[in-house]
């Protein structure tokens, strides 16, 4: 049974976690993707960026957290949030919206969507150096090791507090987000958007207030995702490279222009990362009593070695884009 | 029109020599040669890419992978033979591991046939997903110790000794038989998929070559590759290096003139007229999707020439070397401001870019001295220890600056497409 707990440990709690984190980056690429007909390359960097705000905010009031009795790093994320939102904003002004005007291929929106990357990238590390950091300043991360009421259960349950935080908080974000897509005008406005934006302009959507309110939510939630994310895990200025391939595989996977397509795609490939890299033998161990003598379980046996995890993404993208471009929920081909 | 186009590309290609020239004089003639040398096999690579994204319109984000791979079939088939591991078990446990494999392989091919004789197709496809799994689990418990008892005899397999130049031609095919397997998968669907499916495989090709200890030697690198013509040991650092960039200005003298032709040709104008309108070329009937594949493979294979040339160039392949920046954006930069689409706007880009790079970094390091002795005199700011570290990543925020304020302001590039009419 310690075996399984095990497995609870490493599979499905940091699932959860992980799953948190691509499901608001993914709620973001796909509003961007559906509404400005992009994919929105920087925004990994705009995770990073979101980080660093609150990171900058952390630094400055380190014990603002202590008073609330949450990190600080978190009470610190609507700030950070309302910020990045603003820069996101400010970033398709400066760079975006002209090339939208002058109506160029939306491929070219995705390479300028790559400068503005690296820009991001260099900044970040010109301010920050390129070292991994801690939110943890003036507090220490709080770990749960619980201890569960089952006989013969040695192995503790073990979870952090930024880890469900990370769930609990991006559960509340999805449900705000649900009501405001399907009851606000606003959202209403964004859905008519996504479906046909010329329809949506003669219909007196004013198209404009629409794009904004995209980069608004998709820079909040990036924000947001790049905060938790690094208060459960640390802060790296790099980290966005990473994450832009699962999240743009669960957007796929989900159907692009689809929130809620966006959620369960990553929360797939969340739990199919973990599963992969998972070392199946102890699982397996306890069984090897009842196995045939001939099976012989090898000490790692995992479905892909942790070094190339970055192929889980990818290879549930090739498989999507093969047999259902659309992803699950039958979002645009676009 | 056409008188001042070309005193417009007198000026420009004028300038460019002079550049090299001060160069030269600045930095001494083996500095010079081995920059030049580095930027032709970058024109190569950056001459792949015009076709892709200049002819075709197609978004590849992972030219590092193509490079790398060509870079390391350079490696195999050039690096001198490696005894150790052909005396050792090596080559018997990795054809046991081929056996397993190609055992797998078949039955999945024979199970692809078996609703021939009666097995619904639903069943079928349950066998082949079964035949898939056991096929990858049985090759990777059986690649791992193989993969050890050749690391442990014999370091990694070496290589094949053969010359360079089968080398270069085999990172090519290669490279375009990876272009082929993600354009078949990509290129029907929009062009971003084809950026987020080559940035993965990019980046999968590179956590391959760092981590296949057995095949790459990874992070411990191979040295020193064999080079196509005499090395610096034998004839001096200006010669060996001259006689390199003589042989590369003749390739890019060859598929410059190849490209020129294939533009102009019929086939060239089925291409442009599929990147202008992809309806109206449907219409009259062009394949699209057959011709974009085509095109993507050819631009494939010609980075990895590229790339084989730049590692053999080199003398040293390290994976974790190859860096998206570097291998991927870079070239970007070289084709949109040298002019997407025109050859000899690429090259002309592919140089003075490489120039602009490489002489970025002590430009860089200069002006963040200036900063920091005045921030000191002045303000008594203390410059954080990395300051250089991080002033070297300004490079980072150029290149976004650059790729972003060409495409607004100057789409075509500093030596636009001629659009021939006929």
């Amino acid at each position: 049974m310690n075996e399984l707990v095990f497995f609870a440990n490493k599979v499905v709690i940091s699932g959860f976690a992980i799953g948190s984190v691509y499901a608001m980056g993914a709620i973001g690429v796909t509003l961007v993707f559906a509404i400005l007909r992009f994919a929105h390359f920087a925004h990994g960097d705009l995770m990073t960026v979101g980080a660093f705000f609150a990171y900058a905010l952390t630094v400055l009031f380190p014990t603002a957290g202590a008073s609330l009795g949450l990190p600080t790093g978190f009470v610190m994320l609507p700030l950070a949030m309302a910020m990045t939102a603003l820069f996101a904003m400010a970033l398709d002004r400066l760079f975006y919206r002209k090339l939208r005007a002058n109506g160029v291929k939306p491929v070219v929106m995705v390479m300028a969507s790559i400068g503005v990357a690296l820009m991001l990238q260099g900044l970040v590390r010109l301010f920050a150096g390129t070292a991994s950091r801690s939110f943890f300043i003036a507090e220490h991360k709080e770990i749960f090791r619980i201890a569960l009421p089952i006989e013969g259960i040695t192995r503790k349950l073990v979870i952090t507090e930024p880890q469900i935080l990370l769930v609990v908080f991006s559960v509340l974000v999805v449900t705000v987000l649900h009501f405001f897509l399907t009851r606000s005008r606003f959202g209403k406005a964004m859905r008519a958007m996504s479906d046909n934006a010329d329809l949506a302009r003669v219909s007196g959507i004013n198209t404009q207030t629409v794009v904004m309110m995209t980069w608004v939510i998709s820079g909040a939630l990036a924000a947001a995702a790049g905060v938790l994310l690094s208060l459960d895990v640390s802060l790296k200025p790099d980290m966005s490279f990473n994450l832009l391939l699962p999240i743009f595989a669960a957007a796929i996977v989900g159907g692009v222009g689809s929130p809620f397509g966006a959620i369960a795609g990553a929360y797939m490939v969340g739990f199919a990362e973990t599963l992969a890299v998972f070392n199946w033998s102890v699982l397996l161990r306890p069984l090897a009593g009842w196995l045939p003598a001939w099976i012989e379980i090898p000490v790692k046996l995992a479905f892909v070695p942790t070094e190339y995890k970055l192929t889980v993404p990818f290879f549930i993208l090739v498989v999507v884009l093969i047999w259902r471009p659309t992803g699950m929920f039958r979002g645009k081909v676009l | 029109m056409t008188t001042r186009l070309d005193r417009r590309q007198f000026i420009l290609f004028a300038s460019l020599l002079l550049l090299i020239v001060l160069v030269f004089a600045g930095m001494g003639s083996a500095y010079a040669v081995r920059m030049l040398v580095e930027a032709s096999c970058f024109a190569v690579i950056a001459l792949g890419l015009t076709i892709q994204w200049g002819y075709a319109g197609l978004f590849n984000a992972g030219v590092m992978g193509f490079i790398a791979l060509g870079g390391y079939m350079a490696v195999l088939f050039s690096y001198p033979v490696n005894a150790a591991f052909w005396n050792s078990q090596g080559p018997a446990a990795l054809l046991g591991v081929a056996g397993r494999l190609l055992l797998g392989i078949v039955s999945i091919v024979l199970l692809r046939q078996v609703h021939r004789i009666g097995v619904g197709r639903h069943w079928r496809n349950v066998l082949l997903t079964l035949a898939v799994i056991a096929t990858y689990l049985t090759f990777l418990t059986a690649i791992n110790p193989a993969a050890d008892l050749i690391e442990g005899q014999a370091g990694f397999i070496g290589g094949l000794g053969l010359p360079v130049g089968l080398g270069w031609l085999m990172g090519g095919l290669a490279a375009a038989a990876v272009g082929y397997w993600i354009g078949r998968i990509c290129l029907g669907l929009r062009s971003d998929y084809l950026a987020i499916a080559t940035l993965g495989i990019a980046e999968i090709i590179k956590a391959f070559l760092k981590n296949a200890d057995w095949l790459t030697h990874g992070t411990l690198t191979v040295s020193p590759l064999p080079w196509p013509v005499p090395t610096p040991g034998e004839i001096g650092f200006v010669g060996a290096r001259s006689a390199f960039l003589a042989l590369m200005v003749v390739l890019i003298a060859v598929i410059y003139m190849l490209l020129q032709r294939a533009y102009q040709s019929p086939w060239g104008r089925i291409i442009r007229a599929i990147r202008d309108n992809e309806t109206a070329a449907a219409a009259m009937g062009k394949d699209v999707n057959r011709r974009r594949l085509q095109i993507f493979v050819l631009g494939s294979l010609l980075m990895g020439i590229g790339g084989a040339a730049l590692v053999s160039f080199s003398r040293i392949f390290d994976p974790s070397g190859f860096i998206p920046l570097h291998h991927t954006f870079l070239l970007w930069v070289m084709v949109i401001l040298g002019g997407a689409g025109n050859n000899l706007g690429t090259l002309f880009g592919a140089v003075l870019v490489y120039i602009i790079w490489v002489m970025s970094e002590p430009a860089t390091l200069l002006v963040f001295d200036f900063i920091r002795e005045t921030g000191s005199q002045w303000f008594d700011w203390v410059a954080p220890a990395d300051l250089d570290s991080r002033a070297l990543q300004m490079r980072v925020f150029i290149i976004g600056l650059t790729i972003t304020l060409v495409l607004r302001f100057a789409p075509k590039g500093v030596i636009p497409e001629e659009v021939v009419r006929h």
